[in-house]
């Protein structure tokens, strides 16, 4: 098995990769799908999606040995008992860090679309015009228009419920019928409406759960267990979407356990010839031929492949002939929170889990606001009654506190903003030469902070939050301050963006790298900005259009 | 078990005044904990403390979900070695102080002795809990009381026994009606 010959190779096996599969397998293209991690195989192997806290030794909480084992992990909520082998062991795979990055990865089949947040927004037309209306970083070179009918699409196939809530800096799409607010939400969003004139709005988080029987899968059964892995299908992942799809043509052949190590590269033609792999179980490299490759292997890790590819035509890597490689990584900016309590409503309750919560759109810098930061923010968050945890007046030990609480505590509402962060050419990632993983390879260097604009809009997040919160009748209001530390979104984006010019771009308006066309980076690296909201659903929207693309110009013989 | 969304909304958990508990997962261990021992009468002892805080009601108490052997499972695996030293002096020092509070060791108090003395013990808890320093250690009593409320609450007995569980929901309904002295959910 020197060599193999397919009409395309997807390298990486997530959210988007699992959509470049899809259809380009639906194009009746023979497709290898490459995965660098173990199989994860729909329901079979979701181990602990029917357990409870009670089946767990910890009850879901975290060990000082896997403290020790995981030292990147444990900063922030992954780290956990119940879903512990889906994130990659920091051991097995270093990278280095001039600042602190947090990265939270999976390495296995699907990717982190298991283990994802599943809010699933659209950018508005102002969001791809910023960076020119700016004049900061590099144009899109697309605009609303172009990307409208690819987000009706995906969201049609991959199921997003939510409310058409009419906001021009969210685009309603074509949603499945949306989760309830909770009482005190719905009320809160009324006062919020109404303080604000119609300027802000608090609606329905909108997810890629699925509130109705959909595509063949079941739906949602509201136990909030999603990031175990769903046996009913009840959120869009690639083992319960795209991948039964794409293998229901016929055409994908999936491989795991396969780390691509460089994009095989002809300078005389200008096109990528394949892939070479390494076994990561046997350690043997592979050759794989194809006419597109598709690079899907997650932000980071794609630039990390152009780099260590084309090395003899290009130093740095194929894509840095421009100046753009490697370079403008973003994140979203977290932590800034506030909460408070609402009185009343003793006499509602709530029934059932719901994995989602309400969604404040970005409302800063629209029209002709002009704060001292560009950009917005958006919130996440949620009002519910407090379960067992919740304080009890007069007793504290016996059965009158026993009984006491098992009775539901009173209401409270607390969010979070998600900022956007700037394309910032200093906040980047090199290949580190002082440092191997176990497989040899050279590991990522991360050299990336917040700088003066996110850290002028924190104050914002932080104020805004609070002020809207008393405004709208929550009690004993508190702020957070948060750590801001970038990578704790897990929204990497940039460092091979698209854009109109080859010199300052890797990609072009097609996700085609400039440098071999036949080459298409549609994961979070091809992101020329970063927006304010979660980003999956326009990398899938990105992709199904690249793969339409692909497909037509392999067809025209221009590939 | 805290997945994005809920730590996300962490704040408004920590806002609706949850005693206890909840952080001690997210936080951890920091340190190496090795040759923490409880004896079979160490965990007797500490389901008896935890009957006391949370008894048999018309609902079963803490020592029906064994909160004594869970106790030992978080200080031994979870704990960070200082925590642990604490713990462990603790439950000397609480048997010391019911001696001192009336005259009797802890194991050998009626349940009114015990009840008395507990609630004493707490106020004491509380008000070391709301003057220390960042950097002083918890309470040990502190811990005891966490532990006995978590380890109640997400077992399957006080989950399905004393709270209200339904594995699989199958719809939300945000707004529903509600009537004191119904069950709150285990689970959100």
């Amino acid at each position: 098995m020197a060599e193999q010959q397919y009409d395309a190779i997807v390298v990486g096996s997530g959210i988007s990769g699992g959509w470049a599969a899809k259809e380009l397998t639906e194009k009746g293209l023979k497709v290898l799908m490459l995965e660098r991690g173990r199989n994860i195989e729909h329901i079979k192997d979701y181990v602990n999606a029917d357990k409870e806290a009670w089946d767990y030794p910890h009850r879901g909480g975290r060990t000082q040995q896997m403290i020790e084992d995981y030292p990147v992990l444990k900063r922030d909520y992954p780290l956990n008992e119940t879903n512990l082998d889906y994130w990659c062991s920091d051991k097995d795979h270093p990278y280095t860090e001039t600042k602190r990055f947090d990265w939270f990865r999976g390495y296995h089949v699907g990717g982190r679309s298991l283990m994802w947040g599943r809010q699933s927004y659209r950018w508005s037309n102002s969001d791809f015009e910023a960076n020119a209306k700016d004049g900061i970083a590099v144009d899109w070179p697309v605009r609303y228009k172009e990307i409208e009918p690819w987000y009706d699409y995906v969201e049609k196939f991959a199921g997003i419920s939510g409310n058409r809530d009419g906001i021009d800096v969210l685009p309603d799409g074509q949603f499945l019928p949306p989760m309830d607010l909770t009482c005190v939400e719905k009320d809160v969003a009324a006062r919020i409406k109404e303080i604000y004139k119609g300027s802000r709005h608090l609606i329905i988080g909108r997810t890629a759960n699925i509130t109705v029987p959909h595509e063949g899968r079941p739906g949602c059964q509201f136990r909030n267990k999603c990031w175990l892995g769903c046996p009913f299908g009840g959120y869009f992942s690639t083992q319960s979407s795209t991948l039964p799809a794409a293998m229901a043509t016929g055409n994908l052949t999936l491989r795991p356990w396969s780390i691509v190590t460089e994009i095989n590269y002809d300078k005389d033609k200008k096109r990528a010839t394949g892939v070479t792999v390494l076994d990561a179980e046997t350690n043997k490299t592979i050759e794989y031929k194809a006419k597109i490759i598709f690079v899907n292997a997650s932000t980071l890790n794609s630039t990390w492949l152009l780099m260590n590819s084309a090395t003899d035509v290009w130093e740095g890597g194929l894509g840095s002939s421009s100046d753009a490689l490697g370079k403008n990584l973003m994140d979203h900016h977290l932590g800034n929170r506030a909460g408070g309590i609402i009185e009343g409503y003793e006499d509602k309750y709530t029934f059932g889990r719901r994995a989602n919560g309400f969604y404040i759109p970005r409302f800063r810098n629209l029209g002709d606001e002009k704060r001292d930061y560009i950009r917005g923010f958006g919130y996440q968050g949620s009002a519910n009654r407090a379960g067992w945890g919740h304080d009890v007046a007069e007793v504290s030990i016996g059965g009158k506190f026993k009984d006491a609480l098992t009775e539901p505590g009173g209401w409270s509402i607390g969010m979070m903003g998600f900022g956007e962060m700037l394309p910032d050419p200093t906040n980047k990632v090199t290949l580190d030469k002082t440092k191997k993983d176990k497989w040899g390879l050279n590991v990522l260097n991360i050299d990336c902070e917040l700088k003066d604009n996110e850290i002028k809009m924190r104050k914002d997040i932080l104020e805004d939050a609070k002020e809207m919160l008393e405004r709208a009748g929550a009690k004993n209001v508190q702020g957070f301050e948060g750590d801001g530390t970038p990578g704790r979104g897990i929204h990497e984006m940039g460092t091979a963006r698209m854009g109109r010019d080859p010199k300052t771009s890797v990609l072009n308006g097609n996700n085609q790298v400039w440098d071999a066309p036949n080459v298409f980076v549609t994961d979070g690296a091809f992101m020329t900005s970063a927006n304010c909201v979660n980003p999956s659903l326009t990398y899938m929207a990105f992709t199904a259009r690249a793969a339409d693309f692909a497909v037509s110009e392999l067809k025209k013989g221009n590939l | 078990m805290i997945n994005r969304r809920e730590a996300l909304s962490r704040v408004a958990i920590i806002m609706g005044g949850t005693v206890l508990g909840a952080e001690a997962f997210l936080t951890g261990c920091k340190t190496n904990t090795k040759g923490v021992t409880f004896s079979q009468a160490d965990i007797d002892f500490l389901n008896e403390v935890g009957e006391t805080i949370l008894p048999a009601t018309n609902t079963p108490g803490a020592k029906a979900a064994n909160v004594g052997a869970f106790m030992q499972t978080m200080v031994s695996d979870c704990y960070e070695a200082k925590d642990q030293e604490i713990f462990m002096k603790g439950m000397d020092e609480l048997n010391a102080a019911s001696k001192k509070h009336h005259n009797k060791a802890f194991m050998e108090s009626t349940p009114e002795e015990r009840t008395a003395f507990l609630t004493e013990l707490d106020k004491e808890a509380k008000e070391y809990q709301k003057n220390k320093k960042k950097e002083d250690p918890t309470h040990y009593f502190t811990m005891m009381k966490q532990m006995t409320l978590s380890g109640l609450f997400t077992s399957k007995i006080g989950a399905t026994e004393v709270l209200r569980f339904v594995a699989v929901p199958g719809k939300y309904e945000g707004c529903v009606p509600y009537t004191k002295g119904e069950k709150a959910w285990a689970t959100s």
